[in-house]
């Protein structure tokens, strides 16, 4: 139940930003979340209820947003979506590939009041 | 009123890892995370792995657990220094727990700190708690669908240890798709066939382990 750690992360940065800007209540928070990553987002917003309780975002909105998994061929450059976690390129079969979407845990943005 | 923020959730986390890379390095010292399932023989691979190695290099371990210390004793047996995180239910470390337990260890003498993660095939892959590589353990009763299930897990390894495989016979346990799986959710990783029991494969996982030691050991002169 790491998502806890995660939720704590998130208040955190919520807090800073909200102060930061002079805003008293946070209404909505929209997370950008990789698909590979070990997150349960159901389990984040129990988690994130919880934490969020007394605080500023105590009525704030989760919106996740799970960011599809997407590498690039270091050697033939092909961006592919990957699928079943294959991680080789579906064109040229080489093993070198990058990812460059699907591992994020983010605070796009955040709407106060 | 919408405020842009496009922040790391783990940055803190990932700030402190960066950190103990950095000293780390400064003193050559390879660090190792070493994950898998409760019961899948982390502890058992590493008590061989000090067994074989402790005579060449000097190493030390922090053992992740939940309440006990079980393991730290059976790694205290081996003769090397051994720093206990109990998580207190939590189940992974994070880099400020791994920076607490260096503060107990002589650095300057080491080669090489393991640190057994709490048994755990999901949370612990998140976090990078400054070490140079992961290394996941499969033990072969656990299942071949565990890479596809927890592919976060093994795409984070380096290296992939199939342990157990003296118990191939008696399960139905398939290697062909194991392997066809775990080298598409980790196309580079090396795979090693052991069995902590009767000690087959466990050479060339020390000879793995081996170069990358000196691997580090040669970046970090080169950088002096």
């Amino acid at each position: 139940m790491h998502e806890m750690a995660i939720a704590q992360g998130i208040l955190e940065i919520v807090a800073d930003a909200a102060a930061n800007n002079g805003a008293g209540k946070v209404s909505r928070i929209k997370l950008q979340i990789g698909q590979l990553t070990a997150i349960e987002p159901d389990a984040l917003r129990f988690c994130f209820a919880a934490m969020a309780a007394g605080t500023m975002a105590e009525r704030a909105e989760l919106e996740i947003e799970i960011m599809p998994l997407i590498c690039r061929c270091q050697d033939c450059s092909r961006s592919f979506a990957v699928e079943a976690f294959r991680l080789v390129c579906p064109d040229c079969g080489s093993h070198r590939t990058e990812i460059t979407s699907g591992r994020e845990l983010r605070v796009e943005h955040l709407e106060v009041e | 009123m919408e405020i842009r923020v496009m922040a790391n959730i783990l940055e803190q986390n990932d700030r402190i890892a960066d950190e103990l890379k950095a000293a780390l390095g400064a003193q050559g010292i390879f660090a190792l995370n070493l994950l898998g399932s409760p019961g899948s023989g982390k502890t058992t691979l590493l008590e061989n792995t000090l067994a074989a190695l402790k005579d060449e290099m000097n190493i030390a371990v922090i053992e992740g657990d939940l309440f006990t210390s079980k393991d730290a004793e059976r790694i205290a047996r081996q003769g090397v220094p051994v720093i206990q995180i109990n998580t207190g239910g939590g189940c992974h470390l994070d880099a400020n727990m791994v920076r607490n337990a260096l503060a107990g260890l002589e650095l300057a003498a080491l080669d090489l700190i393991i640190i057994e993660n709490v048994g755990n095939l999901v949370c612990p892959a998140e976090f990078d708690i400054g070490e140079d590589c992961k290394v996941t353990v499969l033990s072969i009763t656990e299942g071949e669908d565990k890479p596809l299930k927890y592919p976060l897990v093994f795409k984070q390894a380096e290296a992939v240890i199939l342990n157990k495989v003296d118990l191939l016979p008696y399960t139905s346990f398939d290697m062909e798709a194991a392997c066809e799986d775990l080298s598409s959710i980790s196309p580079g990783a090396a795979l090693l066939l052991v069995s902590c029991r009767t000690g087959e494969g466990l050479l060339d996982w020390y000879s793995w382990l081996r170069q990358r030691i000196a691997q580090k050991k040669t970046r970090s002169q080169a950088d002096d």
